[in-house]
Formats: structure tokens, sequence, C-alpha cells
């Protein structure tokens, strides 16, 4: 038998990991296992340099504390998980914390344009639920940035051969393959329920194929396309998640959706006006005068309700971003204070975003990119006029389950087979698909760092997973995949053949307005209900589409239908998590059940997928998880790891709240 | 009840192959507050109809962020190369005017507004577009850098590679081998990072070839149609004198 670290199958095939999506998280996991000398299968729905990321506008935190203020990777860990009111496992958090000044220095190595002080360092602004500037930025843009360079990392990878286990590249083996344009469709999983590769489909040519992986990594990004319209791109369906979901793997904490307090509302998408705006120092209001019709720019000061800092003088406009979507929220359809709008003569639920009393060359150097955005799409130049913005869902804190080794030193054991892993084996997760960094509410700027720290856990993790499989998924019988393919190729094949009188897109549109409305900053037993009932209608419906498209190639509409499916199942989980936590904890809100409840739910839910249980949709909700990795039995319960920050109530009314080891803010 | 509609006429194609089914189609969508021409297409997708009331499939094209930083909804937009995201029909058509989308011309198609843009990325192999990283782990800080150095770095990292210049440069086509304004652009980036600038002779190599930047023709096309206004015409004066310096005293230099 070949040594198991060999580069090669017993068969003499490479072995290779699968990594599905090209984000952060997906590059950065990449990059590891290349410098592990494993080669790798890059699986995307578009070029990876499109992907989501690229989004990210205003920056990613490290405790660099280059502004003497006392920052520290404890304070930032403290705050996180405050902001994330006790819901996440700490650890995981600490390990984060204290990479992430090593992150933001990798990231500059590798000729990210970040902005710099005097001096030639790296500059540092504010972000909400913290006082400290710990966020390194490139303009306003620091998303894009991140992503190219990741991008730039990778796609040198994908010009070197894969070395044999003597040293000697093996020609026509590149490090890393790419698949771009191609959509995930399931794991093929072998006879013990063993993550061994996947089927996905070429999305030009249509072809259905079934690939060999040692091990499989989703880094597939955020469900937002579930509530219509949000800031998110359009690929972000949440199509691969809920794909392995319905194969097994367990879903964690899918109710904390996150809204942004400020976007820019459109037909299409709901356009991100980045937290950086008011790290710089923009301030929220809204007229004293309710009948107010002047524009933004001519209400006097002593006219101006800067509701956040009258209500929130501790940490003012830069509050989380929970609390302050609902204080917009409330502005708007409680108290009706939505500002006029000259198009539309009349008063629409948005807010003034109002940075046009900093100055002009700051704005241009730190913000341009976002204020940008405003200006080409709503044609008001916001360097001279406030801005108008209102909350839009953003960011799912909530994602695949998965594990981590807990160290003595209360952080993660680096290269644990555990990290990342999801409860079926062979599977692992990183990025905004997983559960893993954010609690209850994620603080702005740490998704970026939180997608690059997964992928350098996940990546050594999945290095080990591999290194210690007894038998390669090269080595299994070619019927295993053979099956795998059949059988989504004849699902594809009954979607083609759908012809039915609904339309795909209009099902969607329909689902995604009732989340949006029902399921987000507000949410009502009652109505909860209703939308779980009309869930299982609009399933009915889904049943019934007209797949619109026939043909071989680059077939949307049949790829969406399949898409529709998967929200549909997502939808579910979302609702019937929030249907079922009858507390208020960061992002979830119940008016009904106004206060944390940490007895009965400081604990993670735990859905998992089970056909023709109806009594909950088909959804079971566990209290622990029994899994298997690397000869391992590993069991988990629904506890949060609290021992690194004692649980306490949230006040952001009070400076320095967020964190007891602040001593100079 | 006279709804006020967009109408859109679009280039279809089923195919590369199939040239036969290249076609104009015309739709009528209802108007919406902020729309831009994705959401138009949007609508198509909910009611594939043309504007005599044939059915038809939903029109197919590339799309990803919407906001005009992913470059993926590049197309012809009234013969104009742009992203598709940004262009927002009450400043296309203010008087219900067509709007007339096409696939861009100088890349190979792949069905209705989709092309393949894989010569893009290929080409930013080719002129190494990366720094050379000894490893990802943990080396301290990076080098430092002055904020002009920054600020003449940030604008050529914004480009995203969408393929609008590549489309308004003469020098692409079907006789032609060069790289493209875009990769070039990257040469001047990446030589001028600290650590960069060791591999920039690298870099410049790359471009002395068939292809590379002897064969930019001067047209100064690319700046004005780029999105990201990078300053493209500079990135080529800046990276063509530095080749003539490489070429005529690259060997004193050894």
């Amino acid at each position: 038998m070949v040594a198991k670290k060999s580069v090669r199958s017993a068969s003499g095939k490479v072995r290779r990991v699968i990594v599905v999506g090209g984000g952060l998280a997906g590059l950065t996991t990449v990059m590891k296992l290349c410098e592990a000398g494993v080669a790798v299968d890059l699986f995307s729905l578009v070029p990876v340099k499109r992907s989501h990321s690229v989004c990210a506008q205003g920056g990613i935190n490290a405790s660099v504390n280059t502004k003497g203020e006392g920052d520290s990777p404890q304070v930032h860990l403290e705050e996180t998980v405050y902001g994330g009111d006790f819901l996440a496992n700490q650890p995981p958090v600490r390990g984060m914390t204290e990479a992430a000044p090593g992150i933001v220095f990798m990231l500059d190595r590798m000729g990210v344009t970040f902005n710099r002080t005097p001096e030639g360092l790296l500059d540092f602004r504010r972000f909400g639920g913290t006082l400290f500037h710990r966020t390194a930025f490139a303009g306003a843009t620091t998303g894009q940035q991140l992503l190219y360079a990741l991008d730039e990392q990778v796609r040198r990878y994908e010009t070197l051969n894969v070395e044999d286990d003597q040293g000697v590249s093996i020609p026509g083996e590149k490090r890393v393959r790419k698949f771009e344009f191609w959509d995930f469709l399931s794991l093929v999983l072998d006879d013990n329920g063993i993550a061994r590769g996947i089927v996905a489909q070429d999305l030009k040519s249509m072809d259905v194929k079934a690939f060999a992986g040692d091990a499989v990594c989703l880094a597939t990004g955020g469900p937002g396309i579930v509530f219509g319209r949000s800031t998110n791109s359009v690929i972000n369906t949440g199509t691969a998640a809920a794909a392995v979901y319905q194969q097994g793997a367990c879903y964690a904490n899918g109710e904390f959706i996150q809204v942004h307090p400020t976007a820019i509302p459109g037909a299409d998408k709901l356009r991100l006006i980045s937290e950086s705006a008011r790290g710089e120092g923009g301030r929220v209001w809204v007229p004293r005068d309710p009948n107010e019709k002047r524009p933004g720019k001519d209400v006097p000061e002593s006219e101006r309700d800067y509701f956040l800092e009258a209500k929130y003088p501790g940490y003012k406009n830069l509050v989380p971003r929970d609390i302050a979507s609902r204080e917009l929220f409330r502005k708007c359809f409680h108290d009706k204070r939505g500002v006029f709008n000259r198009r539309s003569l009349k008063n629409e639920n948005e807010v003034y975003l109002d940075v046009t009393h900093l100055p002009k060359d700051t704005l241009r150097k730190k913000l341009a990119g976002i204020l940008e955005i405003y200006e080409k799409f709503v044609g008001e130049d916001p360097y001279e006029n406030p801005m108008r913005v209102f909350p839009a869902v953003h960011y799912s804190m909530g994602g695949l389950w998965v594990d981590f080794e807990r160290s003595a030193s209360g952080s993660l054991v680096m290269g644990s087979p555990r990290n990342h892993a999801t409860n079926i084996a062979g599977l692992y997760a990183a990025g905004e698909v997983d559960y893993q960094y954010h609690g209850a509410n994620r603080l702005g700027a740490n998704s970026l760092l939180s997608c690059i720290y997964a992928g350098m856990v996940a990546g050594p993790a999945i290095a080990t997973y591999v290194k210690n499989l007894p038998n390669s998924s090269y080595d299994m019988p070619a019927s295993m995949l053979e099956k795998a393919e059949t059988r989504e190729r004849s699902k594809y094949e009954t979607i083609l053949k759908m012809d039915g009188p609904e339309n795909p897109y209009q099902v969607h549109a329909e689902l995604g307005e009732m989340m949006l409305v029902d399921c987000t900053i507000e949410r009502h037993n009652p109505t909860l209900d209703g939308v779980l009932a009309k869930i299982e209608e609009l399933t009915d419906r889904a049943n019934n589409v007209n797949v619109l498209d026939t043909s071989s190639k680059s077939n949307q509409a049949a790829q969406f239908t399949r898409h529709m499916f998967n929200m549909l199942a997502l939808a579910r989980v979302i609702a019937q998590g929030a249907r079922n936590r009858d507390e208020s904890r960061g992002a979830h809100f119940k008016p009904a059940f106004p206060e944390r409840n940490d007895p009965e739910w400081l604990r993670t839910t735990l859905a998992i997928h089970r056909p023709g249980d109806d009594n909950h949709h088909g959804i079971q909700y566990v209290r622990s998880l029994d899994y298997e990795v690397g000869g391992q039995r590993v069991h988990v319960t629904d506890g949060v790891d609290t021992s690194l920050v004692r649980p306490r109530p949230r006040k952001y009314e009070q400076a320095g709240a967020a964190s007891t080891a602040a001593t100079n803010v | 009840m006279s709804e006020k509609k967009v109408r859109l006429k679009v280039r279809r194609q089923d195919s590369a192959e199939a040239k036969g089914t290249q076609r104009w189609e015309e739709f009528d969508v209802p108007w919406k507050p902020q729309m831009n021409v994705i959401s138009a297409l949007m609508e198509v997708q909910k009611n594939p109809v043309t504007a005599t009331g044939s059915k038809t499939t939903p029109v197919v094209w590339e799309a990803s962020c919407l906001e005009e930083v992913c470059g993926a909804c590049t197309m012809l937009v009234n013969g104009k190369v742009r992203q598709s995201c940004t262009a927002l029909v009450d400043q296309l058509a203010p008087d219900g005017q067509t709007i007339t989308l096409e696939p861009m011309s100088k890349f190979p198609l792949v069905r209705d507004l989709i092309v393949d843009r894989s010569r893009m990325f290929e080409a930013l192999k080719r002129v190494h577009a990366w720094i050379e990283l000894d490893g990802s782990h943990e080396l301290g800080p990076g080098p430092r850098q002055s904020q002009e150095n920054q600020e003449e770095a940030y604008p050529l990292s914004r480009c995203m590679t969408c393929g609008c210049c590549l489309e308004a440069c003469p020098q692409i086509n079907e006789s032609s081998a060069f790289i493209g304004p875009h990769a070039i652009s990257q040469v001047r980036l990446f030589n001028l990072h600290p650590s960069g600038k060791m591999h920039a002779t690298d870099r410049l190599t790359t471009l002395m070839d068939e292809g590379g930047i002897g064969d930019c023709g001067k047209a100064m096309t690319c700046q004005e149609v780029c999105p990201k206004e990078i300053p493209l015409v500079d990135s080529i004066a800046q990276v063509s004198r530095a080749v003539t310096k490489q070429l005529l005293f690259g060997w004193l230099m050894r």
C-alpha cells in the first residue's frame, strides 16, 4: 500500500481536495492547502475575482494598536463576543483576534493598497461596537483589494506544477485547477457517509459531472438572496449550503440574519453604504419636524434629530448594526419620521446619513468608493447632500455547523482535523457559510477577518484530515462517482421537463418579499407561523413551475429553478429557527420577548433535515451531535463555550461597556 | 390602463455554434423607480414574452455584485461598452426610448449577452500579476510605504477585469495578439510595490514579446471607457518607458 501521506493515491492519481467557492475564505483555504503540499480543484459559480467578497467596503479588524490607544487582541475578543450577544463559542473568536494582526500584515505583504499614515504605517479607522481605531482599509473598497490579493496568490499556484514525494514536478498537474462557471449540486458520499467528492454542473455546456476529492470544503458565502433584495450579490443564494444540509449537514443559528442599517433602496438590490462612513465621522439624523420638506442640506443644525447620538451617548453612531438597524426601523415605521423624498414627493422609509461636514479631501481619500456608488445610483452628490439610506439584509451569522478543538490556553489547536469540520466526515466549511465567529450579531469589519481566518484554520485542518485518510477517494470504485452523477443528472432532467403554470423567478420574488418584511428586524410569532405556512404554499407552487428554457447552453432558468428549491429549504430553517427562539438576542428581536434569556436560550440552534417530519416543516432541532472525524468520535452539545468572557447584558449607552479590559479609551 | 413601459432591444444568439439563431428581440417591461438595465432584464425573466407577444426564453447575461465592483455585467448598452448595473433606465431613456443591449464583440460569444473573457485572466498569468510571497506564515509587518505611493497604486488596484478597455481598443482584433491595457496597468501596479519591484524585470520582459506593449497603437480609447477611471494611458506610457530602458540598458545591469 502506498503511504497515506503520499501525493498520489494507490492507483497513481494525484490526490486533490475540492474547495467550492473562491471568495476570501475559499481562496485562503486554497492557499493554505497549497502551502501544505495538497493539490486543489477550485469550483466557483463565477470567475473567482467576481466573488461577493468584492463588495466588502469598510475594512478588516486587527488590534495592531499603532494609535497609542491600548488596544489588544483581548479587547477585540471581548468586544466581538459582547457585540455578538454572547452566542459565539469563544475559543475560535480568541484564535481569530490573536491572529488578526498577522493576517493584516500578510495582506500588506501581498500588496494590498492599504491606506497609510504619514510615517508609512498602516492606517486604521473606527468601526461599530468599539471605541478603538482597529480597522485597516484600502479606501472604501477593502474587500475588493483583499479578494484580488488572494486571487493573485492563487493564480500563481495555477501556474505551478504539483511536486511528487521526491519533490520532482509532475508535468500537466497544476497545484490549483480552477473550474469557474460551475454550480455545486451535491456531495458524493460513500457507503459510510464520508464525503468523497462532489457533483457539479458546467454552467456553459450544462454538463453534469462528478469529481473525486479527498475532502471537500464549502466556502460558498451567505444566503442573502433568500430575502430577495439585499446587499448581497445575485449569486448568494445559499444553494450549496442548502444542498449539503439536505444531505445531512447540520445548519446552525440560521435565524441570525444581520440587517445593515445603511443601504440605498433599489429595485434590484439594496446597495450598501459602509459603516466606515460613520467610522470617519458620518452622522445619522432625521428632521425634528416630520413635515419638513426642505432638502436635507438646507435643514439647520438645530432642527435635526441625531437620534443615535442622543440615545447611545457611549457609542453614538457606531453602535452595533443590530441596534442601529432597529433604531432606524423604529424611526421610520413606528414613529413615522422617515424623511421627505423630493422625487416621490412623500415621506419615505429613509433617514439621512450625513458626511457633508467632513473635509472633502478626507472623503476622497478614505470613502470615495462608496460615495461613488451613491452618486452613480442615486444621481445626487453625497459630498454636498446628506445621503438617504435604510436598513437592508446583509449577512448571515448562522450557517453550516462546524466544530473546533480548544487548546489549553482557550484558543484553537491549529491543524486539528476537527477545526471547521461539519458533522459529515470529509466536509468542511469556511467563511460566511459557517456559523462560527459572530454569535448573534457580527461587528463591522470582522467578516473579512473571519473569512480569512477561517481559511487559515480550515486549510491546515483539511491537510491533516487528508494525510490521515486510510484510503483515498481516488481509489474508490468508479461506480461511486457514476451513481452520484446519474442521480444528479436525472434530477436536472426532471427540472428541464417542468412545464407547469408558475414562473420560478416570480415564486422567488414572493418568497424574498415575505422574508424581508416578516422575518428580519422585528419578528412576531403569529407572523412567523404565517411565513412558514406560506413557504409550504410557495413550495407547492415551486413544484409547478415552468422551467422557461430547455436549451443545452447557459441555461440560467433551469439553474435558477434548482436554486429556488434550495432557497425554500433555507427559508424554512431561518423562519422555524426564529419561531422557536422565544427571546431577543443580537439580530433576533421579538417584541413579545424583549429580553435575552440565557438560562433557556444561551445555546446554539442545531437544525437537521428530516424530510417527511411534518411537525416542524421537515426540520429536527437537536441538542447535541455525534460525528466522527479522523477516526475520532466526537460528541458536542448546543452549549456555548463562554469560558473566556462572562456573559453580561449589553449597554452601549455607556462608553467602554463592551470591554472590561479596555483601560485607555 | 397605460402603465409606463421600458423598451429593450436585445441581440440574442443561442450558442457560439448556432450562428443561425442570431436575432434581435424586443421586450416591454414595466417601469420602476431607480430601475437599471439589470432590473429591466430581471422583469424579462418573470415574463419571457417579446413585445410582439411571442413566447421566448429569458435573456441570459452575466451579473454578480450589481454595484459596479465585480465587473461581471459588462455589455454594449446603446452601443457603448459599460457595466449594465450602473446603466440607469431614466438616464438612458428619459422619454421611453428603446434601450439596445448587445454582447461585447471582442470576446468569443457564449450565449446572448455572455462572452468568454478568460483571455484577460490568462494575461494576468503571463505578466506575473502577483507578489512573489515567501508564504502566508507570520513574518511581521510589511514594508512601509509612503502615502504618495499608496495614492498612485490604489486606483490601479481597482481594475475589475471587466473588459471595457479591450472592447474599446482598436488593437484588439483577430489579426493581433495584443495583451490588452488592463494587464499592462497591472505591471505598473506590482512594479510600484516595494517587494513587487524586486521582480520588475521579469514582468517587463513578459511585455517584450509578441502581443506585448509594442502592439499598443496609442489610440487612448481604453482610458475613456474605463468605469473606474484608471489612468491606463499613463500606465502604458510608464511601462513602455521602463520596457525601453530595460531593452536598451538591461544588459548593463546584469
